[in-house]
């Protein structure tokens, strides 16, 4: 595996954004003229060693209402199940705020996504049930939920409220699943240092009939 | 003192070396390990993976989980500093808007340069990779052959440390007895592809990759790198026992602060420091190789960064390892009344034939690899087993209508969750939330694989740099221009590649989305993008159609030497990195023989 050679750890059924786009790579510079440096975020020599938070590199922009939304909508699509705790709890409301609020064009593209559909929805729940999203009944809000999960297509189209559902749940799923408790989760075991590293265990190596027969 | 400021510069040297990466770092280590004085030149900050290598740091503790920006194009942790496809202040230009027409350039500015974060995938090119011209009458033979150049595979294997196996394939060298390390056992997912493509007629073997699967032998090696040199043994044998074994952790893009890897400040450089006879001088941007009236060439001038005020060193030999195109860019800057079109440039070719390789990929899900039982990964961080290129009959009978071949790097595995993925739909073509939503992730996670082709491009007259006319960069110094066109041979290369890619998942009982294009052009990727890139500099037999000689020395400036791929006349798939190591030891060991001759 190469340095670019980045699979996609998760579902992946749908073309996720796993690199940023090359800058370079973008049409629209005439011939002879160089792209533009990317908008400053963290920087190209950030300190690597430092551990950071949302917030540390640019400011959060949510309004204490989206934040509430935010975080009603969190912990609808990762509840606590009992064994693992919810979304919130693992701060991903704070890393939703940080990546709608980030500089970089796909940032930039996914927070109109978001914040139009946060208003949408306050809006549409109003309308329904006389009361923004955050403040109405659990029953309502899983109406409303469910509503916006059933996009029956691969990608929902642009600009409906399946597209921008669509969104927020990668965003938690990858705010939570990103974390220890997430790994988990998951059944990620590694990041340990191994005096040996062993490979996969021979009774799951016999069990999908396969041979590990190789010299080494 | 061997970090030095330009206030500290010795009144001359044995050989500037501008660069500090794989071809920089190379020269750097064969010069000062048998004596002689050498000044490295760094365009970017000083840099040690000992201190600065995130190695247990996870995404939470990261600003956007790790995930790629602009800013940070392979991940937050990646170990690339003051670069990536732009680098501030140092612009690049393309003629052409079309995608397949641009090039695409990824630079950093930091000691070490891209060995910090490469994916230490070690090839030998064989005997065919250096003939290529000779076998189907396309782009140009190398003036030397696999001969010339395999004694110094083997150093480098030895002196980086290289686990894989010989396993005797075609065009696919063997390393001699010993020199390999072994390699890490196979992931599941890695046996699944070997054990399935079996039947499609592709071997799969063990990935050959400069990270150390058990420590360096400190006892014997240093004695066949270093025979009859006491000095150099003692301060190699040291070195090595100062180097770690890999942990099984941590992805080696992110650089290794235990030394378990190769990069040039983990290997070369720490050895060529502790020799006395290496002076650094970084954040110092080369403008011009300097010459006298009798066209020999002086020094450098090169830009002090943390001042902004030119200044010049001297040395009896100049070696340019700034990496292919940057090293075109100072030929083709330092003109004079003798060089008028740009250094060693009589022939017209600095900065012709650059060549990346070509790359396209294909992923797909495997439902044999769903909810399989927790089990550590991790493993070298990067791959354990690869594909080398198989079709060498096909291909000479004209059967596949193209002319190289390419060989496969694939990615499995439950990998440390990190940066943006989407979770897609779920087979009602839903999005799943809630429990569902966990149910899934815990299911799909580790099922998916990734193939990944790395072809040869053949080498062709529209595929240049050259100096932009107008643009120029922060320090005033003119900036390069690329031009770029691939031929009909890598698109439908390309298109073998990810159709061999998608009947692999299905052997594999796995689904991939969509099918692949017969039109390879739309899955390319763009020139540069794989950052293999080299040529530029080309060696040839004659001074009419090359730039250097057999020895890397330019043939109009002999004190001048390019370590780097610019001097590659051909790009086969093998990643480049070792031959470039490999050339360089020899180009430097060329120089150490002329100037003990009295020749440089």
């Amino acid at each position: 595996m190469d340095r670019r050679l980045a699979i996609k750890w998760m579902l992946a059924a749908s073309a996720g954004v796993v690199m940023a786009r090359n800058p370079m790579l973008g049409a629209s510079n005439p011939p002879g003229i160089a792209e533009p440096e990317p908008p400053f975020g963290y920087g190209k020599d950030s300190n690597l060693m430092k551990a950071s938070k949302p917030g540390d590199y640019w400011p959060l922009t949510f309004t204490e209402l989206q934040r509430r939304q935010a975080a009603v909508l969190a912990d609808i699509i990762i509840p606590d199940d009992g064994k693992n705790p919810s979304a919130t709890s693992v701060g991903v409301v704070d890393f939703v705020d940080e990546w709608v609020s980030a500089p970089y064009p796909d940032n930039l593209r996914d927070r109109k996504i978001i914040l139009d559909g946060m208003a949408w929805l306050d809006e549409e729940s109003v309308r329904r049930f006389g009361r923004r999203f955050a403040e109405s009944s659990e029953a309502d809000r899983l109406v409303l939920v469910e509503e916006m999960s059933r996009s029956q297509k691969a990608e929902p189209d642009a600009g409906s409220s399946q597209a921008f559902f669509r969104l927020v749940r990668d965003l938690v799923g990858v705010g939570y699943f990103t974390t220890p408790v997430g790994m988990k989760d998951l059944g990620y075991v590694g990041n340990v240092p191994l005096a040996t590293f062993d490979g996969p265990p021979a009774e799951l190596v016999a069990k999908l009939g396969l041979v590990d027969e190789v010299k080494w | 003192m061997p970090l030095i400021d330009s206030g500290s510069t010795a009144k001359s040297y044995d050989v500037i070396v501008v660069g500090s990466g794989a071809a920089g770092g190379q020269t750097a280590y064969t010069l000062t390990m048998e004596g002689a004085r050498v000044l490295m030149l760094e365009a970017g900050r000083n840099y040690d993976p000992r201190t600065e290598s995130p190695m247990f740091n996870t995404p939470d503790t990261a600003p956007l989980r790790g995930s790629g920006t602009p800013e940070k194009y392979f991940g937050y942790f990646d170990a690339t500093v003051g670069g990536g496809w732009t680098v501030p202040g140092e612009p690049y230009t393309n003629v052409s808007t079309e995608k397949n027409r641009k090039f695409t350039w990824w630079r950093s500015r930091m000691l070490g340069g891209r060995t910090n974060h490469w994916g230490r995938i070690s090839l030998r090119n064989g005997p065919y990779d250096f003939k290529p011209r000779s076998r189907d009458g396309l782009g140009f033979d190398w003036p030397i052959s696999y001969e010339d150049v395999s004694p110094y595979y083997d150093k480098v294997e030895m002196l980086v440390g290289v686990y894989g196996t010989n396993e005797g394939l075609e065009n696919t060298p063997n390393s001699p007895e010993g020199v390999l390390l072994p390699p890490p056992r196979a992931r599941i997912g890695e046996l699944l592809a070997r054990q399935r493509g079996r039947p499609l007629g592709i071997p799969v073997i063990a990935a050959h990759r400069a990270v150390l699967s058990r420590p360096l032998d400190s006892k014997n090696l240093p004695a066949k790198i270093h025979p009859g040199n006491a000095k150099a043994q003692r301060i190699l044998a040291e070195d090595m026992q100062n180097r770690a074994a890999c942990f099984w952790a941590t992805d080696c893009g992110r650089g290794c602060a235990i030394r378990a890897n190769y990069q040039s400040t983990t290997v070369h450089i720490p050895p060529a420091l502790a020799t006395g006879n290496l002076d650094i001088l970084t954040q110092a941007m080369v403008r011009e190789v300097t010459v006298d009236a009798a066209g020999k060439a002086t020094g450098v001038t090169y830009i002090d960064k943390t001042t902004g005020t030119e200044h010049h060193v001297s040395a009896r030999v100049v070696v340019l390892g700034a990496g292919a195109c940057e090293s075109v860019r100072i030929l083709l800057n330092s003109k004079s009344a003798l060089f008028p079109n740009g250094l060693a440039n009589s022939s017209g070719l600095v900065g012709k034939y650059i060549m990346d390789t070509v790359g396209a990929s294909w992923n797909g899900q495997i439902p044999l690899l769903e909810s399989l039982p927790p089990h550590n990964e991790d493993g070298a961080g990067g791959g354990h087993v690869y594909a080398p290129w198989w079709l060498y009959k096909e291909q000479r009978a004209g059967k596949l209508g193209f002319a190289r071949g390419y060989h496969v790097e694939f990615g499995t595995g439950k990998t440390m969750p990190q940066g943006f993925s989407s979770f897609g739909p779920n087979a009602d073509g839903n999005t799943s939330y809630g429990r569902r939503l966990r149910e899934e992730a815990r299911r799909y996670y580790g099922s998916y694989v990734g193939f990944t082709g790395r072809g040869e491009m053949i080498p062709n007259a529209d595929s240049f740099c050259e100096i932009d006319p107008k643009a120029v960069d922060k320090w005033g110094i003119p900036v390069l221009r690329f031009t770029w066109k691939w031929s009909d041979h890598e698109f439908k290369q390309v298109a073998h590649m990810q159709r061999t890619f998608a009947d692999w998942i299905a052997a594999m009982g796995g689904t991939s989305k969509g099918t692949p294009s017969p039109d390879g052009s739309k899955a390319i990727e763009p020139g540069g993008a794989i950052i293999h890139e080299v040529g530029g500099t080309i060696m040839g037999d004659k001074a009419s159609s090359s730039v250097t000689n057999s020895w890397s020395q330019t043939w109009d400036v002999p004190n001048v030497f390019v370590a780097d791929g610019g001097v590659f006349a051909s790009n086969a798939d093998k990643n480049p990195t070792l031959t470039i190591m490999a050339l360089a030891w020899r180009t430097a060991d060329r120089i150490l023989d002329q100037m003990r001759q009295g020749n440089l």
